[in-house]
């Protein structure tokens, strides 16, 4: 007969170890998984992939020229160059800061505003929380791409506006989701008995509600960080956000839009101009989008132990 | 509800207005360019230097009148530009909300009774990939492939020929959707031609919004099929089409009208990109046209129009939801 050892093992490590064979169990969590780890890689390593010229702005593109013609991959540029002979590998590699900054950041800044706000709402109730929801209402009641576009055009365009507005627009749904798990969690009984032995509200927002109100936000944040992405692509693409010649996947994709159509004889002699700015876009966005899905099997109560 | 947030919108826009300083904000009240050599007569005459609640009131009362103000990339009043170009998005909207839809019922639903099967795991994949993909770039590909790899499905709305026949007197608008137009006045060519411009932005924009109506339908079939009257109808001996078709679909189907608000507001924002790329002339090539022009009461018109539209259509999902569902209509 064998014999199982206990070990005493903390919870929290448990529960790190379940969800890690959740996401191993999973191709298609892996496949996501595998697709973001690869991006970080590029993005911290991008001075030695792609090293800058010394002393300049490495965010900006090297030119070699200014030949309208996009050229095809070649050894001087393993990717070709694009219209006004920018480098696309290095406009990629690069490329990948910049997504990661403006995805990372309008995340980060947008959760935090909705913890804020959504723990202000559902703790304290009443006024406050009619307000404060009402005022989220408003700008939910936008579509997303075109209020960002509207603050673009308002703030002039550029990336620091395009992540000024996505933050604008982003928070409200952290907001909902906070405040909506504060109702829940608040009418608990160690929420009363937190009270009752006199913690402070602060304390007991911090301490007893958020750790147990932050999971959906996980799981949304992870989600969020793809269509973030996207739609500051988009508004680039649209001509809102980086100059030309910047290091950024939306500006290069929009570069290609004169070049769609090939010559006479090779309909996709310039394939590689779209092909590969809008490839390096998809899976960046695609793997946040996996992951996602992956966190929200692992996470979420209602289908995690099935 | 509703006048809340109009009015709500109505505010959140005028905010907006106020990151401008007054001589730009007074291009939000000229109707005519001849106006703009008085820029400090308007300053006066709608207070633009007067606090934010006597400006507020001076602008909703003009909106409400209609005047949004004067584009200066299309030379008209905004208004008169979004009524315009109203109907070429439209008729992208007539043909690929519908396909959307009933799209993504039917992968939700065979995703949902298949589960856990090679076709659930392929669906589900699909869906992934075209959340996924930017519309801007699939359009571009699209383009590449169709357009300029096989020379069919071009840009644009008409080709030259076709427009110099609607233009001409034989033919009759009736609706600006030239789909439509060219049926009620009998006229093959034209229709073809119209319908072939239409068939790479429909694709897009049935692409990118098909995957929220599959997973919405996906996991309400599922928690339907697990229900005790599913169980029960089964125990009765109905065969299992039966009991998917007649019992499990047509109450898994009221959380898809439910999600079909934000499927509009996903068409509004995906009309942006995909009419662009597309060379589509509809409200959305306007409004990204207007914003790279720095064309501010053309922007902030089409903000207000897009809010108004998803409003609404907010509203009529309320009420077609308690049509569908008499435990709301009876409360």
């Amino acid at each position: 007969m064998k014999t199982r050892v206990e070990t005493k093992e903390s919870p929290r490590l448990k529960e790190l170890k379940f969800i890690v064979r959740r996401i191993r169990e999973n191709p298609l969590s892996l496949a996501g998984l595998v697709i973001i780890i690869f991006f970080t890689i590029i993005a911290i390593t991008a001075p030695v992939l792609a090293p800058p010229r010394p002393g300049r702005d490495p965010y900006i593109i090297p030119r070699s020229g200014y030949f309208p013609e996009p050229q095809p991959p070649n050894l001087e540029h393993p990717f070709g160059t694009t219209e006004g002979q920018y480098d696309l590998y290095y406009g990629v590699i690069w490329g990948t800061r910049t997504a990661y900054r403006i995805g990372v950041l309008v995340v980060a800044v947008s959760a935090l505003i909705g913890i804020i706000v959504g723990s202000l709402a559902g703790y304290y109730k009443g006024v406050v929380d009619e307000v404060l929801m009402r005022l989220t209402d408003i700008i939910l009641a936008f579509p997303g791409l075109i209020l960002a576009m509207a603050l673009v055009v308002a703030f002039g365009p550029g990336l620091d506006s395009i992540t000024l507005a996505l933050i604008l627009v982003g928070w409200p749904t952290y907001a909902r989701l906070i405040r909506g798990e504060f109702l829940r969690i608040t009418s608990e009984d160690f929420v009363e008995a937190a009270k009752a032995i006199g913690c402070s509200d602060f304390r007991i927002i911090v301490r007893h509600v958020l750790p147990n109100a932050v999971f959906p936000l996980l799981i949304v944040a992870s989600l969020d960080i793809g269509a973030i992405v996207i739609t500051a692509a988009a508004l680039s693409f649209l001509g809102l956000g980086a100059p030309e010649g910047y290091a950024d996947w939306g500006q290069l994709i929009s570069l290609s839009r004169n070049w769609i159509t090939g010559t006479s004889g090779n309909p996709f002699a310039y394939w590689h101009v779209y092909v590969i700015p809008g490839l390096f876009l998809f899976l960046f966005v695609m793997g946040w989008n996996l992951l996602g899905d992956a966190f929200r099997d692992v996470l979420d109560p209602m289908i995690r132990r099935k | 509800m509703v006048i809340p947030t109009l009015l709500g919108i109505s505010l959140l826009i005028f905010g907006v207005t106020q990151l401008f300083d007054p001589i730009e904000r007074a291009s939000l009240y000229i109707r005519d360019p001849r106006q703009i050599r008085f820029v400090e007569e308007i300053i006066k005459k709608y207070g633009l230097d007067q606090p934010f609640y006597v400006q507020y009131f001076g602008w909703l009362s003009q909106v409400l009148q209609g005047n949004l103000g004067w584009s200066q990339s299309l030379h008209m009043p905004v208004l008169e530009a979004l009524i315009t170009r109203f109907p070429a998005t439209a008729e992208l909207v007539l043909y690929s909300a519908p396909l959307t839809i009933v799209l993504g019922i039917f992968l939700g639903k065979i995703s949902a009774v298949k589960k856990d099967t090679v076709i659930d795991h392929v669906t589900r994949v699909m869906a992934i990939v075209g959340w996924s993909l930017p519309a801007f770039w699939l359009g571009i590909i699209l383009m590449a492939v169709f357009y300029g790899g096989f020379g069919i499905f071009p840009p644009g709305r008409l080709s030259p020929w076709a427009e110099a026949m609607i233009r001409s007197g034989k033919f009759k608008a009736y609706t600006g959707l030239y789909t439509i137009d060219a049926i009620l006045n009998l006229n093959g060519d034209v229709f073809i031609d119209a319908l072939s411009h239409l068939v790479l932005p429909v694709i897009t924009l049935t692409t990118i919004n098909v995957a929220l109506i599959m997973r919405v339908m996906r996991s309400s079939m599922l928690e339907q099929l697990g229900k005790t009257y599913i169980i029960a109808a089964r125990a009765r001996g109905l065969d299992s089409k039966t009991v998917i078709d007649k019992h499990a679909t047509k109450n898994a189907l009221i959380p898809v009208v439910t999600i079909s608000g934000l499927l509009t507001a996903g068409m509004l924002s995906g009309m942006v990109i995909t009419e662009t790329v597309f060379e589509f002339k509809g409200v959305g090539y306007f409004a990204a046209h207007a914003a790279t022009q720095l064309d501010i009461p053309a922007v902030l018109g089409f903000a207000l129009f897009a809010g108004l539209i998803f409003v609404i259509a907010n509203l009529i999902v309320d009420i077609l939801y308690a049509y569908i569902d008499p435990r709301i209509r009876l409360r």
